[in-house]
């Protein structure tokens, strides 16, 4: 197992280089000049330069890299444009916001995907096989945004039993000591329940959007790979033994029926990484993709250069996870590595 | 006094509801199968073997119907028992091996292991005293080295290997009926032999009668005492081995015994059954489902199949048989 856990980091290295050149590249490459621009609409164009000369893109590409590469060495991802801010902090600042909420909606998405396929399998034909298909196909068919502005709409402007979609937590609540950074856990941990229900209520329609979203493919891949193990020739096998119902459901078959969904989670979670984006942006969630969103607009490159490459280790880094699963569950990759 | 046979099987008819029809795989068939006997269920491909057993086990697809029949086993129906009833009869008293041992066996649960959930489930063993019951169930199938062995996986061992431990966990519990279903195939020559050796030799230390479902006429020759051969969903005759060889009396067994390499015949000299089964979609299926292959095709076989009895313990169920 730690031979396993070595050689998927070995192979994670190459991978976070060439996510620091393409960060690095785009950033440089995208349209908009980001010193015309906060110099400002009337700025002659010695002052253009001169803003160019203080943020040093008059440098050439490979030095202007350079000086990236050490930067990052020293933890550093530069200063946003127009905040000031240096890009870890706000970065390190932001990010519980957007966990929690992706936590959240990719628990609540397991949590009713899994019994659902699984069911759906068992009792293929049913009702509850019917309801995982309408299921599947409304979560592929529905955008993530548009099923979040159609919550809003419903949920806080035509029944008025959601809260309005401006942020985690309403104005006139403060936020609970900072233990963890999750409004839920912290709350509970002060003990401060008024905080903790106002927590949820704002965070409900946002995670539900976004667990409606990754339930489908979750859902029905648990639903395909059960069926098909249901099928092989070990669950009759066990069946012929005389062995429980419920053995040969869990004990034999899903958890071998469960290696592709751990697949499919590790993709769903990148989904959820980029709806995040979205999501935010429409119920004003105060996370790192609101915060990518703004700087992009505002060709503020160091923010969405710190958050393309945040993004990408948090990818590499759920993609090695997924990797070490696979090992606990299927003694076969074990032996691979 | 005649001895209570281990199964009787009578009349059992079973029918597929497919998409393009309901195919009449098993058309009354019946046998039985004495304690500690050994019967052969021979026939091409698709001539009902597999079906017979998985319901006479009640593993049948959801597809699969049993319309008619009786399958008695040690005084009560096993086609009449409640799923529930018949799980508890499975693995204990009646068992199971099947081909192809390699994707037969749970491939991410160590052998051990599985072999213990049989044990713990029919009360062989407590769960803490399962995995030494076990190991003591692998040094029976003679597997070298037990302790390490029962902790391994199925990729980790050969198809062999593995299909001893199908047998391991097919008669830890000491089942009364042993159906092996083609346990051979997809084994090299050597091992066939030591595989069927164990088979035969476990049912014989406990008195188990085994049901041995195969195609190859030789080794049910070698290693039974009966042959039942069946010819799509019928029972065309069933006899003692011996008898079979020496005299087969239906044209289909006659041609299947034709077809099989012994001592003597060189493989020039072998002949291939002509046609093929019938379509058992059809409606009008004839009388006798072998008459479109027949060359003693008479007009008395238009009329429902006979029952023969044309020797000790020899029936044929054919109008005009050699």
């Amino acid at each position: 197992m730690l031979k396993l856990l070595l050689s998927r980091l070995a192979t994670a290295i190459p991978s976070i280089a060439g996510v620091i050149v393409v960060t690095f590249m785009l950033t440089r490459l995208l349209p908009g000049d980001p010193a015309a621009y906060f110099a400002g609409l009337a700025a002659s164009p010695q002052a253009i330069a001169e803003v160019r000369t203080k943020l040093g893109l008059d440098k050439s590409l490979p030095e202007q890299f350079v000086g990236y590469i050490v930067d990052l060495a020293h933890g550093n991802l530069g200063n946003s444009l127009s905040t000031g801010q240096p890009v870890v902090a706000e970065i390190v600042n932001r990010l519980p916001a957007s966990a929690e909420l992706t936590l959240v909606a990719l628990f609540l998405a397991v949590g009713i995907a899994i019994p659902l396929g699984v069911l759906a399998a068992v009792k293929q034909g049913t009702w509850i096989d019917h309801l995982c298909r309408i299921v599947t196909t409304a979560g592929v068919s529905l955008p993530v945004f548009f099923t979040g502005l159609l919550m809003a709409y419903v949920f806080y402007y035509l029944l008025q039993i959601a809260p309005a979609p401006t942020g985690r937590l309403d104005a006139f609540l403060s936020a609970p000591t900072d233990i963890t950074g999750f409004y839920l856990i912290d709350s509970i941990l002060t003990g401060n329940l008024e905080t903790f229900r106002g927590a949820l209520s704002q965070l409900a329609l946002p995670a539900i959007s976004m667990a409606i979203f990754s339930l489908a493919p979750l859902a029905r891949m648990t639903r395909g790979s059960m069926l098909s193990v249901l099928n092989s020739d070990f669950v009759r096998t066990a069946r012929a033994s005389g062995l429980a119902p419920r053995t040969v459901v869990f004990t034999y078959a899903f958890r071998n029926a469960v290696l592709p969904v751990i697949t499919t989670l590790g993709m769903v979670f990148s989904f959820l990484l980029g709806a995040n984006v979205l999501v935010e942006t429409v119920f004003a969630w105060p996370g790192i993709g609101l915060y990518a969103v703004n700087a992009l607009l505002t060709s503020d490159y160091a923010p969405v250069q710190g958050f393309v490459l945040a993004m990408a280790v948090l990818y590499i880094a759920l993609n090695l996870l997924i990797d070490l699963l696979y090992g606990l569950v299927d003694p076969r990759v074990r032996l691979d590595s | 006094m005649v001895a209570i046979p281990a199964l009787a099987v009578e009349d059992l008819s079973v029918e597929f509801r497919t998409r393009s029809g309901v195919v009449k795989v098993l058309d009354h068939v019946g046998f039985t199968v004495e304690k500690g006997e050994t019967v052969a269920l021979v026939g091409e491909s698709g001539s009902g073997k597999s079906v017979t057993a998985f319901a006479v086990m009640g593993i049948l697809d959801a597809a699969g119907k049993v319309t008619s029949g009786r399958a008695m086993f040690g005084g009560s129906d096993l086609l009449a028992q409640s799923e529930r009833d018949l799980a508890e009869l499975r693995g204990r008293e009646l068992s199971m091996i099947f081909q192809n041992p390699r994707t037969a066996l749970n491939p991410i649960r160590r052998v051990g292991q599985q072999i213990a959930d049989v044990l713990v489930r029919h009360g062989g063993a407590t769960r803490p005293d399962a995995p030494r019951e076990a190991i003591k169930m692998l040094k029976k199938v003679r597997i070298p080295d037990p302790e390490r062995r029962a902790e391994a996986y199925p990729f980790e061992l050969s198809g062999g290997m593995c299909q001893r431990i199908m047998i391991a966990i097919a008669l830890a519990c000491r089942p009364a009926l042993l159906i092996a279903d083609e346990p051979t195939t997809g084994l090299d020559v050597t091992t066939q032999a030591v595989i069927m050796d164990l088979i035969g030799e476990l049912g014989r230390d406990s008195g188990m009668a085994t049901i041995f479902i195969t195609h190859d006429l030789g080794l049910a020759a070698e290693y039974c005492d009966r042959i039942v051969v069946m010819h799509a969903g019928h029972i065309v005759e069933s006899a003692p081995s011996r008898a079979l060889f020496a005299n087969a009396r239906h044209p289909y067994s006659a041609k299947l015994l034709a077809a099989t390499p012994g001592e003597t015949a060189s493989l020039a000299s072998l002949v291939s059954i002509p046609g093929g089964l019938p379509d058992l979609r059809r409606a009008d299926l004839p009388a006798c489902r072998y008459s479109g292959r027949c060359e003693r095709l008479t007009d008395a076989c238009a009329q429902p199949l006979p029952h023969k009895t044309v020797g000790e313990r020899h029936d044929v169920a054919c109008w005009n048989p050699l």
